[in-house]
């Protein structure tokens, strides 16, 4: 049976298919929709950990007990995931473990552009690469094959325009496997540093064999065509070649790492002009060249941003259909109408404070007119730079925050509060508590007392978490109130101790209501106070200042912040 | 239908991926190959967003280039505006004739421009009215899609019961009167 499926979703069914019985992983786009799927099963145990590492370390676990498992996260995640993925390449598996990583070229969701396949060269474990969601099924159950048959992890790397592109899927039945047998084997999985010399020599024979074998693993693939210009591709970049110059010779890669130098070397004596086209780093193209092999690739093609097939056809060929854009206002993403994060930036912003950001939907505080972020790095770094700065200027925690999401705080910013308290950093930490994982599509964490499959379990209390660790102000308040968050933000600044504040009230989106709106009446004197909240329901069009009651959500800060009465409609 | 290339664009919130979905399902269930692309997270959020559908006998790119476009569908009219050089020379524009201000207007930093609709080849659709009338202004990718419908001249059952079957239950009725509504539109 044919099904049209998202490519997270092709590597979700993939491995149900190839027996799966373990899958974990943190939300993030573009990944997060192959654990959402893999939920759906109840043949898989499915778990949000709470951060990447853990859901590796829960992974490696499970493979090393037995059962096939696949862990998802985006590049950056991987950073994360690090620690254990470099020494569980020396360790091996027992049953299968797939590591599925969504790169994001072009930068649609992420902080950064970085290339998994680079990472997994330094980790030296073997990267599949598919090019749509047939393939991604596929691929996701080789890669569970491959990682038994040479006793090693197995990245399966997706980018966006793969992870989120829909196409046809042939379906076919999950394979029934038992849980294999463990065996107690200290020189294979107790990595001290005896066992880890033995095995770092046995990982260097793996890399020289699985490369070796690759030479005819028939996902490396030659379509031969016009001799004058061949083409090494792989992944979502194969489709645009395909589109772009259809009658040129074309070796696909199917695996990205190790490379089949025999198969390269083949191909590129058959054509005239060699070229690898791949996006962000030239990581085949540095390969193959320090193999010896002649290539063309970035001396022609970019480096940063995902290609397309009239990117292939300009840089080859020097054709490009591409008209010029009209000049019209930029439109950036904001914070949704009736987000609550918007009444603690408002009262930042008011404030002057310099805020050290997080990774969210929050960050989309630093757009204007709220503009108030200062800094955003990765997962969990907002406490970590509110105390830098502290070090730095011992003034400066009287003027500066932290702000960072109810589950960035659990996957990454607990530690850091721990430094704050034990390293005697007064600083003033606000988590912006809206009860989900916003930005990937609300996702439960710890702290909203639900599993992944909406399954009542304990709920992380962040009060008690913060009070546990050591910090001696603790209070909650409703980010709808700017009066009350304003008083708590300034009491707590002008504290010589670490506090924390708890801008508690749910993501605007979880209500899934219909609202009538609200409206601005006559006696609204034009003085644009409203406009400050940055909220996108409000207009100031050639009709006055408006509400747009398609995006207004009733949340009435807008009725907090207007001093002449003028917003009518009932708060909800 | 040889093939089409249709580019949905709007902005985040306003339901581009329901049509995305709607049209992929309807092309899978007429025979065709198709390949759909999405944007999730961060672009999602009330700024500018674009969906790609491609219908045909067999496709590779997942993605419509700069000028190659057949369709723009746009659900609001400054966002037909930025990517109307999608289209092909003989492409055109369904658009909504909502407005959204994007923060640089609300802020002033930048105006709204005038005189879109001019500068446009193809048909708008008051989208919000329609919707209002049909129920709710949610309704108003219902109303765009029974214009793409009519516009494309599609198989209208077919296609009103891959938008039915995309949507909650009890929304049905209202987005039959709306989808009724935007097919007469055109």
């Amino acid at each position: 049976m044919k099904k049209l499926l998202l490519g997270d979703f092709a590597v979700a069914r993939g491995a149900w298919e190839a027996g799966a019985k373990v899958a974990t992983a943190y939300p993030g786009t573009p990944s997060t929709e192959i654990t959402e799927e893999l939920a759906r099963y109840d043949d898989v145990y499915s778990e949000w950990s709470p951060n990447e590492k853990v859901a590796l370390e829960v992974g490696v676990g499970a493979s090393i007990r037995g059962a096939r498992t696949i862990v998802s996260m985006k590049h950056v995640g991987l950073n994360v995931a690090c620690d254990p993925l470099f020494t569980a390449s020396y360790t091996g598996v027992n049953a299968g473990l797939v590591i599925a990583v969504a790169d994001d070229p072009s930068v649609f969701s992420s902080q950064n552009e970085q290339d998994t396949r680079v990472t997994a060269v330094s980790a030296q474990v073997p990267v599949l690469e598919p090019s749509d969601s047939m393939e991604a099924k596929e691929f996701t159950k080789l890669a569970f094959e491959l990682s038994e048959q040479y006793d090693t992890p197995v990245i399966l790397r997706v980018t966006t325009r793969v992870a989120h592109s829909q196409s046809l899927v042939e379906l076919g039945e999950r394979q029934e496997l038992p849980l294999k047998n463990y065996e107690k084997n200290i020189a294979k999985y107790v990595m001290m540093p005896a066992n880890a010399r033995v095995k770092h020599t046995v990982v260097e024979e793996r890399t020289a064999k699985l490369s070796a074998d690759a030479d005819t693993l028939a996902i490396n693939r030659i379509e031969p065509g016009d001799t004058k210009l061949g083409i090494i591709c792989a992944g979502g970049v194969y489709e645009y070649v395909k589109e772009a110059l259809p009658e040129a010779s074309v070796l696909k890669l199917g695996m990205v790492y190790p490379l089949p130098y025999k198969l390269i070397e083949k191909f590129a004596a058959s054509v005239d002009r060699c070229i690898v086209a791949e996006e962000l780093a030239p990581h085949i193209e540095t390969l193959v060249k320090a193999h010896g092999i002649a290539v063309e690739g970035k001396n022609i093609f970019p480096r940063c941003g995902e290609f397309s097939a009239n990117l292939i056809r300009r840089c080859i060929l020097g054709e490009d259909t591409a008209a010029a854009p009209a000049q019209v206002p930029a439109r950036p993403p904001v914070l949704c109408a009736g987000c609550p994060h918007r009444g603690v930036f408002y009262v930042l912003s008011k404030l002057k404070l310099n805020v050290l950001g997080d990774i969210g939907c929050y960050t989309l505080g630093a757009v204007p007119p709220l503009g108030s972020m200062d800094a955003v790095v990765c997962m969990g770094a907002s406490i970590g730079m509110a105390i830098g700065f502290d070090k730095a200027d011992p003034e400066a925690h009287k003027h500066s925050v932290a702000v960072i999401g109810d589950s960035t705080f659990i996957h990454s910013g607990i530690t850091g509060l721990i430094d704050a308290v034990y390293n005697k950093a007064p600083v003033t930490v606000i988590i912006l508590d809206n009860r989900t994982t916003g930005m990937t599509g609300h996702q439960n964490h710890p702290a909203t007392g639900k599993t992944i499959k909406n399954e009542p379990t304990y709920e992380l209390d962040l009060a008690e978490v913060c009070r546990a660790v050591g910090v001696p102000n603790v209070r909650t308040v409703d980010p709808g109130d700017l009066a009350e968050t304003e008083r708590a933000v300034k009491e707590e600044l002008a504290k010589d101790e670490v506090s924390v504040i708890i801008a508690k009230k749910p993501c605007a989106l979880l209500t899934k209501r219909l609202y009538k709106g609200f409206r601005i009446n006559e006696k609204c004197k034009k003085c644009k106070a409203c406009l400050k909240l940055g909220c996108p329901a409000i207009v100031n069009g050639k009709d006055g200042i408006t509400i747009d009651v398609s995006l207004c959500t009733e949340c009435g800060l807008c009725k907090g912040v207007c001093k002449f009465g003028a917003i009518e409609g009932e708060v909800q | 239908m040889k093939s089409l290339d249709i580019l949905i664009v709007g902005v985040g919130g306003q339901g581009t991926l329901l049509a995305s979905r709607v049209l992929g399902k309807y092309a899978l269930e007429s025979g065709y190959d198709v390949k759909l692309s999405e944007v999730h997270g961060m672009a999602q959020r009330g700024g500018s967003v674009m969906t790609y559908v491609r219908i045909g006998e067999k496709i590779a790119s997942p993605i419509i280039d700069e000028g190659r476009a057949d369709l723009i569908l746009a659900f609001e009219k400054l966002e037909a505006l930025r990517y109307a050089h999608y289209l092909k020379p003989e492409g055109e524009i369904l658009y909504s004739t909502q407005e959204i201000m994007p923060m640089p207007v609300v802020t002033g930093a930048a105006e709204y421009p005038k005189g879109i609709e001019e500068q446009l080849r193809g048909d708008g659709v008051d989208a919000l009215d329609l919707a209002l009338q049909a129920g709710n202004s949610k309704a108003a990718n219902s109303v765009m899609l029974g214009a793409l419908c009519k516009k494309l001249g599609l198989d209208r059952e077919k296609f009103e019961a891959a938008l039915l079957a995309s949507i909650p239950q009890k929304t049905i009725d209202m987005n039959r009167r709306a989808f009724e509504l935007g097919y007469a539109a055109v």
